[in-house]
């Protein structure tokens, strides 16, 4: 059990020529894991969460920074050293053990005394809800059974810091997945570990973990929980990469509480210095209405999406088209009609990254 | 570079691999007189003339085209009839399909030694005695059912739906085949091939013996050195390095799929 | 396994069946109408019932211990070069490195003797063996080791077994490169992160991945040094006396340096059948294994 502290953390591939700038596969970041949370590294694949993930682990060695585990310094530190449980995309069994067999091997490697080893299993077997086939070979398995096998291995281990998920339900049947993301959760729960969770799967992040790491290009865009990412999205990709669907962007002038796009004018929930560059305004479809009948900006709806649960329209302002959401029951024709957005939802990106406004 | 014990492993074994590669080198630049009368590292009065002698006898170097001729015609003709063989055990079940292709494998683990006396008979009998094509086809015996099971492993890779799309789509089945599947299966083909030249230019009980003049196989033309009144082991040695570089050649072309490629398909 | 039924796929087979029909069973055939007759020369043949057999398989005979020497000595071989071949092509195997240009340039070197015609491995070793001429032969002696491969048996032995080696660890070791190759980095990982050892790695990890292959490995090692012929007979050409004379080097020189039919037919296939059922071992525990992994 252990807080991880990373402390100006990041990794460059060396360069050829001692002039040129570094390429950051993970941009220098400041951040602490704290125990007992369970965490999220979400991003597209190439954004550096494997890189993080694989230096927290030992298999990277960071180029810049420290990384610390508690307060030991563990930045060079060998992976087998490092008390962390790890479980990898494709299930890591040993074919020719048990099941049983499977989660002694690391306490048996570290030399845990034969009882103690033996309890210590059975009660992890129970957790994972592995007991029946504890005295089954571990090859014969499903995918997700042997998934909850990688990871009894890490958990077995009283030692352990923290558990890393590297996209554990890839290959996880869809209908199981979700049991299983709820059993990692209740293991979360019942053990008080820190753990952290790479995916791509926004729906994986948001439900796993308490808070969220948003990643793009190496570089860390936002890290809050579910619900700062979703209402106050710091950059412009994070509110495009969470929810569905992404959030809406319009080029815009700003002048003190009101936006302009075009001709038309929108209410801001606060007060902004004059602002040069790419300016933008953005809101989430959620909280951006359309009726044929209300107030607010004329607007030109082009198409409706049923999903059943809730209807999409997409509209035109101007030459911009924006998605939004039309209210349970209301009738909706296409053509002429109003948008409502509720000013506190609306954010200003310049240059992508959001600006907060002065109290209005 | 950093010395640890798996480079020091691989560099020992290389060692071992060539000690006996280089002193065959090393007599193939010597004369007979320098073989004979001491023992030298490298040779100190180097000469070509053992390579010279070969490429200007055609007695030698008529061996080296007569086996190649028979390792790429014995080739050619065994993938060329493994591959629809293949393609029917990796897809369909059938009639005996189990036992067919044991009997086939069992081919592969026959002593050729077994061979020698009824080959001799029997391609004499058919008029096909002391001709490439005698040796081509006996080699048969082994290449082909060692091309049908390495062909078999790499076809059982490509998935079943490539197939009934392409039925779907309105391919004829040789269509299919040859402008689909062939491409699919390509690795295969060559891994198929390696090992048919591989065994067909190795293996010489056979070959010398379905031979005696006019086909004759660079390895009896060897064998001929030592019934000459002493050894004249700088010829030897010269013919020998010589018969190394066609297997190099091909090698170096299939470096990259070495290793899968031995395991025919089956990791 | 759902492979749809169709016997029509025997036409697929069929240029298959008639080359191997062409270039074994009527040569064998020929084999079997030998081993039940006997020769007054002149082409005179008549029927000799099991006669030949039985004197084969009867040890006090001339033929019969003969062939149990030859069988004998030939299994012992294959088990001794078994017995050195795998241990080494799989520590060789672990030893290739994994990146870079050395990968490329080991594999090559390792498979060079593989594609070196068998008579000239054989030329080879005979040059680099012999006590005047050889590297080998020379330090050997050199060293105070008595050796002789042409005259001592335990020399010419050891000869053969090195050879033998030397000409096909190659081949165990690219196989069992494969099979290390197929595993993936995760499971070295997970490894690091369980405290495994070397050795733990090893036995738990990459020799299970490499069983398939290495059991094909056994099964073209025994094979393949269960009917050597070219080698010994360039090197040593079954001597001193019989004590390197494995099976097909003395079926080689009964059937075609005696012109014993009756007798080298005989032998041919009481040869043929053992290697025919150790074969039929190993295809079964290989499709058994295939059968395991499915599950």
């Amino acid at each position: 059990m252990a807080t991880i502290t990373l402390d100006g953390v990041g990794h460059a591939y060396p360069t050829r020529d001692p002039g040129e700038a570094k390429r950051y596969a993970l941009k220098p970041i400041n951040h602490v894991w704290r125990n007992g949370r369970a965490y999220a590294l979400l991003g597209p694949s190439g954004c550096g969460k494997t890189t993080l993930l694989n230096i927290i682990s030992g298999l990277v060695i960071p180029s810049d920074g420290r990384l610390l585990f508690d307060d030991r310094d563990v930045t060079s530190v060998s992976t087998e050293k490092r008390n962390i449980a790890q479980v990898f995309q494709f299930p890591v069994i040993y074919d020719t053990m048990t099941v049983r067999e499977n989660l002694l091997f690391p306490l048996r490697n570290r030399g845990v005394d034969k009882r103690t080893a033996e309890a210590r299993v059975v009660e992890i077997a129970g957790l994972l809800d592995l007991v029946p086939v504890l005295d089954r070979r571990a090859r014969g398995l499903t995918a997700d059974a042997k998934q909850k096998i990688s990871l009894g291995r890490g958990l077995v281990r009283s030692d352990v810091s923290a558990v890393l998920f590297d996209e554990p339900l890839t290959v996880i049947d869809p209908a199981l997945k979700w049991e299983l993301r709820s059993k990692l959760k209740a293991v979360h729960e019942a053990l008080d570990m820190l753990m952290i969770y790479v995916t791509h799967d926004q729906v994986e992040a948001m439900t796993f973990a308490d808070e969220v790491v948003v990643m793009k290009d190496g570089e860390v865009l936002q890290i809050g929980t579910p619900t700062e990412l979703f209402e106050r999205p710091d950059h412009a990709f994070v509110g495009f990469f969470i929810g569905s669907p992404g959030m809406n962007f319009l080029p815009a002038t700003v002048e003190g509480a009101s936006g302009h796009v075009g001709e038309t004018a929108f209410a801001l929930g606060s007060g902004y210095p004059s602002l040069t560059d790419k300016v933008q305004l953005g809101f989430r479809p959620d909280y951006a209405t359309v009726s044929n009948d209300g107030a607010g900006i004329p607007v030109t709806v082009l198409r409706i999406e049923d999903l059943g649960r809730r209807r999409l329209a997409r509209v035109a302002l101007g030459p911009h088209e924006v998605t939004a959401t039309v209210p349970h029951g209301a009738p909706i024709a296409l053509g002429e009609a109003r948008l409502e957005v509720a000013a506190h939802h609306l954010h200003v990106y310049v240059d992508d990254r959001r600006v907060e406004g002065e109290a209005a | 570079m950093r010395i640890n014990g798996r480079s020091l492993g691989i560099a020992a074994y290389l060692v071992m691999l060539f000690l006996p590669i280089y002193w065959l080198l090393n007599m193939s630049f010597k004369t007979n007189g320098e073989i004979v009368s001491s023992l030298s590292f490298w040779p100190h009065r180097p000469t070509l003339a053992n390579y010279g002698h070969i490429f200007h006898d055609p007695a030698w170097y008529l061996g080296f085209v007569h086996s190649l001729s028979y390792v790429l015609l014995n080739t050619v003709i065994s993938v060329t009839i493994a591959l629809p063989a293949a393609y029917a055990f990796s897809r369909f079940r059938f009639l005996g399909d189990k036992h067919l292709f044991f009997w086939l494998l069992s081919n592969l683990m026959a002593p050729p030694a077994v061979y020698a006396m009824p080959f001799f008979n029997f391609y004499y009998s058919i008029g096909l005695f002391d001709t490439v094509w005698a040796v081509a086809l006996a080699h048969c015996l082994f290449n082909v059912p060692l091309a049908v099971w390495i062909l078999e492993g790499f076809i059982s890779g490509v998935p079943r739906e490539i197939d009934e799309t392409a039925a779907l789509d309105g391919y004829s089945f040789p269509r299919f085949f040859v402008k689909i599947f062939l491409p699919l299966i390509g690795n295969g083909i060559g891994v198929a091939a390696f090992f048919c030249f591989m065994f067909s230019w190795v293996e010489q009980l056979l070959a010398t013996t379905l031979t005696t003049v006019n086909a004759k196989p660079i390895a009896a033309v060897m064998s001929r050195v030592y019934s000459a009144a002493g050894m004249d082991w700088g010829l030897l040695a010269a013919a020998g390095v010589l018969t190394m570089i066609p297997g190099a050649i091909v090698i170096w072309f299939v470096r990259n799929h070495i290793a899968k490629g031995f395991a025919l398909g089956r990791v | 396994m759902d492979k749809p039924l169709n016997n029509r796929a025997w036409l697929f087979v069929l240029p298959v069946l008639v080359f191997v029909l062409f270039s074994s069973l009527l040569p064998v055939m020929t084999v079997v109408n030998y081993s039940v007759q006997d020769t007054m020369g002149q082409n005179n043949f008549f029927w000799n019932g099991i006669a030949w057999f039985q004197n084969l398989l009867d040890p006090s005979t001339d033929i019969g211990g003969r062939f149990a020497n030859a069988l004998v000595r030939n299994l012992l071989f294959s088990f001794v070069v078994l017995a050195l071949e795998l241990p080494l092509g799989i520590a060789v195997a672990i030893c290739i490195p994994r990146h870079g240009w050395k990968v490329g340039a080991s594999l090559v070197a390792i498979a060079l003797p593989l594609l070196i015609p068998w008579n000239v491995v054989g030329t080879i070793w005979q040059i680099f063996a012999r006590a005047d001429i050889g590297l080998l032969g020379a330090a050997l002696n050199g060293l105070g080791i008595p050796y002789n491969d042409t005259q001592d048996p335990t020399s010419a032995w050891a000869t053969i077994v090195v050879m033998d080696v030397w000409h096909w660890t190659g081949m165990v070791a690219l196989l069992a490169y494969a099979g290390l190759k197929s595993i993936p980095d995760a499971f070295y990982q997970a490894a690091r992160i369980d405290g495994a050892g070397r050795w733990s790695i090893f036995r738990n990890i990459e020799l299970p991945k490499m069983q398939k292959v290495l059991v094909i490995a056994v099964l073209l090692r025994f094979m393949e040094s269960f009917m050597i012929y070219t080698e010994p007979s360039v090197v040593t050409g079954g001597g001193p006396g019989e004590s390197t004379s494995f099976l097909s080097l003395d079926l080689v020189k009964i059937a075609l340096g005696q012109v014993d039919l009756g007798n080298a037919a005989a032998m041919s296939l009481v040869y043929n059948l053992i290697t025919l059922t150790i074969c039929y071992a190993f295809f079964t525990v290989m499709t058994q294994l295939d059968r395991r992994k499915d599950v």
